[in-house]
């Protein structure tokens, strides 16, 4: 399936890019996801925490992706 | 009743406290934050914010209904959150509750406050003379 993960901060500064397209094996878990990110992208493994949100809401590890989710990636929040 | 807002425009703290303003309340409490000139002792020039505007505002509806059930006898609630450049004294959030007494208004302002500044998808990057951090960001 393909995934497009929303991103923001300092994120999307890793990154490069506002908005992240990857194909994900159907049924993916977040841990997963984080995972294959974190090792395409290493320097997120040096953020205080790493979050992933699905339709709004923030995700548990074993939460399975499909395709028409709105998914984000959350680094630390900092509102306030 | 509940206002939740997250604006790129200056917040109006009066028309924000109008917004808490019940018959029914003898107390309106109000956190006000703003943007200090230092951070961990260095001088801080400006900063921005930058929000997952969806998420941001269904999180601050959740932690204004979680007020809610955790004090009933909460009258009205208003959450204000500016977003992009803000320069040294600009308010960046207005948190306003009423209720009937004021211990009430302490403790549920404090907890929007304090659980905003948790769950809310709101980010922050401070500039200095020589350079910017994105707050939180590293251990």
């Amino acid at each position: 399936m393909n995934l497009k993960i929303a991103l923001f901060g300092i994120a999307k500064e890793i990154v490069g890019q506002p908005m992240l397209e990857i194909t994900a094996p159907a049924d993916q878990p977040v841990q997963e996801l984080l995972e294959q990110l974190r090792t395409q992208y290493p320097a997120l493994r040096g953020l205080s925490s790493l979050a992933v949100a699905v339709n709004n809401e923030y995700a548990e590890g074993s939460q399975l992706l499909h395709e028409r989710d709105e998914i984000a990636l959350i680094p630390p929040v900092a509102g306030g | 009743m509940i206002t939740i807002d997250l604006t790129d425009q200056p917040i109006d703290v009066a028309a924000t406290l109008e917004l808490v303003q019940s018959d029914g309340a003898g107390a309106v409490n109000t956190f006000i934050g703003t943007v200090r000139n230092k951070s961990t002792g260095r001088p801080v020039v400006r900063l921005e914010y930058e929000a997952y505007d969806s998420m941001a505002l269904h999180q601050l509806r959740k932690v204004a209904d979680q007020a809610k059930e955790q004090w009933p006898m909460l009258e009205k609630v208003a959450v204000i959150h500016r977003k992009g450049t803000l320069q040294i004294g600009d308010v960046a959030v207005v948190v306003a509750v009423s209720t009937p007494h004021r211990a009430e208004s302490f403790a549920a302002c404090q907890y929007i406050i304090d659980t905003l500044k948790q769950v809310v998808t709101i980010w922050k990057k401070e500039f200095y003379e020589d350079g910017d951090v994105w707050v939180a960001a590293h251990p």
